[in-house]
């Protein structure tokens, strides 16, 4: 995801659309911390999502956003690419995440 | 073709239909609706059952363990597992065990030992490697990936697409071209580990469906042991073509599946709805819709078990096969698509299932082998090889 890091807080998490979608969070040093998705049961889209990440860690943190609807497929695509990049997957992932993350071989 | 279900087949069918009502119906009302996979309690909680029921790994054939059902049977089984709203691509989540690769059946005792046997277990899991860039519902002219022997080990170099699993798998089957000259008769099937050197995933491939996306794969001097390959040399294409017309009748059950719980929901949904004063039960544009869903369902169904009848007396049954393939995936697209215009917007909507069967059903039309190429085996069968 190349999206620009927006801050997260209340303004900006409110300004975003209601989309299915896929996010990550990152802390003051751009590194993510947490992959998320709005899917199709999510009562606000992003909007909701990012207001329930900013309640659950204050801020502080930034996100950045990309409205999807295969939100499913990208969240466990940019997992693996986290997990390839990284060695694992973000913290904040380890009880959130497909039982089995899977391997890609960037180039 | 005696289609009175014997005892044991109604039972069967009963049991697992309350199954996919009372047990996995429930959990999908918290799940995304575009889930795959249920949480690891719930899955084991219904392995559970599905164990206690006998029917856990019920493709695995009997003397490996499995329910040994006849293909009748798995058929009618299929048309029930997929009623639920993950079930055209996840049939009650997989709590039912996969046999893993069928070919595997057919592998020596080493090659079951390190692949066959874990997969049973669940310990590892494989892939199936044969779509290219070029294409897949040609197999033998489109395989354009090289095997090349050095010494004891085949060196691989070529590339796969829309190969599903590919990315968690810890093995797969990958048909690769020996012999340049022979067309058909020049493929072999190769079992690579994903941790050998060469081996590539190289994207993930988002389609219609937002979960179980397809993969990419490259191939970069891939260096394979002769001990690793499943069959014969050059044997390879009737591996891959067994496979694909054994999997057209289950296919196309799971299809029929969708198409029948759908109608269920739009006859339950007519009978309550009312517009101008009156419910929908009564307006005939609608019951013309019903009338129709129906003949497609039960002409679909009467090829399906057809070619699951032909199957099991051990006759050829690829002409049938494909006219199942064929019937099942385009009833049940028109069937999804009239009860979803049934629902009006609210058949659209991401609370009722239909807006994930219609995208998932589309690409029933393509998966298995495209309609199109189902069309020119049946021509082939009828008319006869000689004018293809």
């Amino acid at each position: 995801m190349e999206k620009p890091w927006q801050p997260l807080t209340q303004e900006h998490a409110k300004s975003m659309s209601a989309h299915l979608g896929v996010y990550q969070i990152s802390n003051a040093a751009h590194d993510v911390v947490y992959i998320g998705y709005a899917g199709g049961r999510s009562l606000w889209g992003l909007r909701g999502a990012l207001q329930a990440q900013l309640a659950e860690r204050g801020e502080g943190f930034n996100f950045r956003v990309e409205v999807n609807h295969q939100y499913l497929s990208r969240w466990e695509e940019l997992l693996k690419i986290h997990k390839g990049d990284h060695g694992t997957v973000p913290s904040g992932n380890e009880s959130h995440r497909p039982r089995r993350i899977g391997q890609l071989s960037l180039s | 073709m005696d289609l009175e279900l014997s005892d044991e087949q109604r039972m069967l069918v009963e049991q697992v239909r309350r199954f996919v009502r009372q047990e996995v119906d429930p959990l999908e009302a918290d799940l995304d609706p575009d889930a795959s996979e249920l949480s690891a309690e719930d899955h084991e909680r219904l392995v559970g059952i599905t164990t206690s029921m006998g029917l856990y790994q019920m493709d695995v054939p009997e003397e490996f363990g499995g329910a040994g059902l006849d293909v009748m049977t798995r058929t009618l089984l299929a048309m029930e597992m997929s009623q639920h709203r993950a079930g055209l691509y996840t049939p009650c989540y997989g709590t039912f065990g996969s046999m893993g690769l069928a070919q595997l059946y057919d592998a020596n005792d080493d090659q079951k030992d390190r692949y066959l046997y874990p997969t049973l277990r669940g310990e590892k899991r494989g892939f199936f490697g044969l779509t290219e860039p070029s294409g897949g519902s040609d197999p033998a002219r489109a395989i354009q990936t090289r095997a090349v022997q050095d010494g004891d080990d085949w060196v691989i170099n070529g590339q796969k697409i829309f190969i599903s699993g590919a990315d968690r798998a810890d093995f797969g089957l990958v048909f690769a071209r020996t012999s340049p000259d022979k067309g058909r008769a020049g493929v072999t099937c190769f079992i690579i580990d994903t941790d050998m050197p060469g081996f590539h995933v190289r994207r993930i491939v988002h389609t219609l469906r937002s979960t179980h996306y397809a993969t990419e794969l490259q191939f970069e001097d891939l260096r394979v042991p002769s001990e690793n390959i499943l069959g014969q040399v050059d044997g390879g294409f009737g591996i891959a073509n067994e496979r694909l017309t054994r999997n057209r009748i289950p296919y196309a059950a799971s299809c029929l599946g969708v198409a029948m719980r759908a109608q269920d929901m739009a006859i339950e949904y007519v009978k309550i709805r009312e517009t101008f004063g009156d419910l929908l039960a009564t307006r005939q544009t609608i019951q013309n819709m019903i009338i129709d869903n129906e003949l497609d369902i039960r002409t679909a169904r009467w090829l399906t078990l057809a070619a699951a009848h032909k199957a099991d007396q051990g006759e050829p049954f690829r002409t049938e096969a494909a006219m199942a393939k064929i019937a099942a995936t385009e009833a049940g697209g028109r069937v999804v698509d009239r009860a979803m215009q049934i629902h009006g917007g609210y058949g659209v909507t991401k609370e009722f299932p239909f807006e994930r069967w219609f995208r998932e059903m589309r690409i029933r039309r393509i998966g298995e082998g495209p309609n199109e190429v189902q069309r020119l085996i049946i021509a082939r069968d009828l008319i006869g090889g000689a004018f293809h």
